[in-house]
């Protein structure tokens, strides 16, 4: 089974977010990076399906230099080996964008199932991983808590969680599945698997060795444009509902939650 | 200059500090509170591969640099101390001596089971009469035909008396030396060996989740082949390892002010007094702006001590200097941080109620800061 993961590379949630300037995008320079955490559950996912049925799992990200080292992350995991598209031209590139350029970079490699996290923390947009399937011409199966490749490898049963049911959709492989917390537990990076990694072969594309256009991608070419970026409002102060009984403040809890607040 | 950690150094932190969160921050109270050491994180750490980092792959190690062993054990000792002890003493104090200085057997028969966690091995210097004066060993070993029979006892021994504990490393006098004084070797003794018995000490103010035992020897026989190195290098090899050891307190020195120095942060942005956070009043600020200053020359002069050790250049001036400093920046972002908590840090519900406890060993264990200020002073030529 030959099996691929897309990896992005966010900052950690711990940091700091601080807006720039322009007021459209924010500071990077002091960022710590991470890999995108649902990345971390289709990396997982991979290796599962890799331990059961053979095989090999290649990682591609996308991005600065930097991103070789979540990739490097996902190989001391176990994954096999890594590819970085790596050029001037993708900064500021939008979803449809970072798709097409990982369309690019997959199509020419065997694959049977290609993984995705649902989102990435930073962006929230949840289109890279429909998108590349309506790239590469294959179905996708999104935000998937469930993974059961069938016995022959050449089908998968995922679940999907909608408002309180669970959905189940089969599909034909190659697919592409868009991982969602709960599908696993991701391993640590163990430390002889980061040894490990270090010999593990790790290549770099440009756009030009993947016959991709340069003005499709960047600034110029979003789709999606921000406008503007605020900071989330502060929180306001809570408010302790006061009372003499149990009985008598869950009776005003009441009735503010309906009179006030609106909510029952 | 280049001050960059390597790739592998970075993943190493992430990737230990993401374990630290997740599978010993939640149990640490709990094993401070119940005074008891966790297999089950034992084992995970195992796993993780935290034993034998600095040991090579021949042994069942990890082949990595000292500096990231000191990584390791900074990230561990960020969230408790007792764990980044069990890690700390068993690389350095158990590992260390069998893998620096043992014969090819007895690193094949012992070394493989220590890097993997399965066992651990304890460190056996300190003694009732001999904690800062260790050259006054009282434990006897006298050779009697093949074998060396043993009498004495040891005390504060780090990872001797837990249930996978497979043996202790002893400074022990075998004779005198020509000039008078005392003859010092080193002997492995192993676990079930008859008249060895290991036995845990209980009612510690800090390192709860730690095991700490007496030693009792009583006529103990172990082969001749038990001796580690040559006869009458045994306190040498221990300075040796001290050296090293010292290293690995630091990075739970540097760790445990880092934990302190975040716990306070957030505390002093959360609480409101006098309508305000009280990170907006300048005298806590300042404290705030105090521990990340020390932090960070802890930070420069304990990884610059790893660095020369790595280089092979000597360290035992710088080692000392980072034992001590690391240990006393921990006290000072520890009282800090209790200080800035008010009230609630003097809880258990908060964590760094446990730091500030956990913190005095730092100052004592491995050589107390008055023996580090000894070392110093005699290498910079004051003594
Ligand atoms: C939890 C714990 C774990 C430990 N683990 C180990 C272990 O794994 N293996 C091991 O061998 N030991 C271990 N130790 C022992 C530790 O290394 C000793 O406690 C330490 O070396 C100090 O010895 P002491 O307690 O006998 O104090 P003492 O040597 O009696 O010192 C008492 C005081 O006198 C001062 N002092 C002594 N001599 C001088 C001097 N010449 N000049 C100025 N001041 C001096 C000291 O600095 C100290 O303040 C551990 C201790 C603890 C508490």
């Amino acid at each position: 089974m030959n099996i691929i993961v897309c990896l992005k590379q966010v900052p950690d949630t711990e940091s700091q977010i601080k807006l720039a300037p322009d007021g459209k995008s924010i500071l990077k320079e002091d960022l710590k990076w991470v890999m995108n955490p649902y990345d971390e559950f289709g990396v997982e996912e991979a290796l599962r399906i890799k331990e059961k049925f053979g095989g090999s799992v290649t990682v591609v990200g996308l991005g600065p230099k930097r991103v070789t080292e979540s990739i490097r992350t996902a190989l001391a995991m176990g994954a096999d080996k890594g590819i970085l598209i790596s050029d001037p031209a993708l900064e500021g590139s939008d979803a449809l964008a970072t798709a097409k350029a990982l369309a690019a970079a997959v199509k020419d490699i065997p694959y049977d199932i290609i993984f995705t996290g649902q989102r990435g923390v930073d962006d929230d947009n949840g289109i890279v991983g429909p998108a590349l399937a309506e790239y590469l011409g294959i179905p996708h199966m999104s935000i998937i808590v469930k993974v059961e490749v069938s016995q022959d490898g050449k089908s998968v049963k995922c679940n999907k969680p909608v408002e309180g049911q669970t959905l189940v959709i089969e599909s034909p492989l190659p697919a592409v599945v868009t991982a969602q917390k709960g599908l696993n537990e991701p391993r640590y990076a163990s430390l002889p698997g980061i040894m490990k990694a270090k010999k593990k072969p790790l290549e770099e594309k440009t756009f030009a060795a993947l016959g991709l256009n340069p003005s499709e991608f960047g600034e110029g070419a979003r789709n999606l444009k921000v406008i503007e970026l605020t900071p989330p409002p502060a929180r306001k102060a809570g408010k302790i509902v006061s009372g003499d009984t149990p009985e008598s403040k869950a009776k005003e809890l009441a009735r503010l939650l309906h009179e006030e607040a609106k909510v029952i | 200059m280049d001050f960059s950690f390597s790739m592998e150094q970075e993943i190493l932190r992430n990737t230990v500090r993401q374990f630290a969160e997740k599978e010993i921050k939640s149990v640490a109270r709990e094993m401070d509170e119940r005074e008891e050491f966790s297999y089950e994180t034992m084992q995970k750490m195992g796993e993780l591969g935290l034993f034998g980092m600095f040991v090579s792959e021949t042994y069942g190690g990890q082949a990595m640099d000292y500096i990231s062993y000191i990584i390791a054990t900074e990230e561990i000792a960020r969230v408790d101390q007792s764990h980044a002890a069990t890690i700390a003493a068993g690389n350095s104090l158990g590992i260390g001596p069998l893998y620096y200085f043992g014969s090819e057997e007895q690193k094949r028969a012992h070394l493989p089971g220590l890097c993997s966690g399965e066992s651990l091995w304890g460190f056996g210097l300190t003694e009732p009469n001999a904690g800062s004066d260790a050259g006054n060993t009282q434990t006897a070993a006298v050779l009697d035909g093949d074998e060396w029979v043993i009498n004495g006892s040891k005390i504060f021994i780090t990872n001797a008396a837990t249930k996978i504990t497979s043996g202790v490393t002893a400074l022990c006098r075998t004779g005198t030396r020509q000039d008078g004084r005392p003859e010092l070797s080193c002997i492995l003794i192993e676990r079930g060996t008859p008249g060895f018995d290991a036995v845990e000490m209980h009612g510690k103010m800090m390192w709860r989740g730690s095991n700490t035992s007496q030693l009792y020897f009583d006529d103990c026989r172990v082969p001749k082949e038990n001796l580690l190195g040559p006869r009458g290098h045994g306190f040498y090899q221990m300075m040796q390892t001290l050296d090293g050891g010292r290293l690995s307190i630091g990075a739970m020195g540097l760790g445990g002010a880092q934990g302190c120095f975040e716990m306070a942060l957030k505390y002093s942005h959360e609480r409101v007094q006098f309508g305000k956070a009280i990170s907006n009043f300048q005298v806590n600020a300042f404290k705030l702006a105090d521990m990340a200053l020390e932090i960070e020359c802890a930070r420069l002069i304990l990884y610059k001590a790893c660095w020369l050790r790595d280089n092979n250049k000597p360290f035992t001036k710088e080692a000392a200097m980072a034992k001590l400093y690391c240990s006393e920046v921990m006290y000072r972002c520890a009282n800090h941080s209790v200080q800035l908590h008010g009230g609630y840090g003097l809880m258990k519900e908060y964590d760094v109620e446990r730091f500030y406890r956990d913190q005095k060993l730092l100052e004592i264990g491995e050589g107390t800061s008055e023996v580090q200020r000894l070392v110093i002073s005699r290498l910079i030529g004051a003594a």
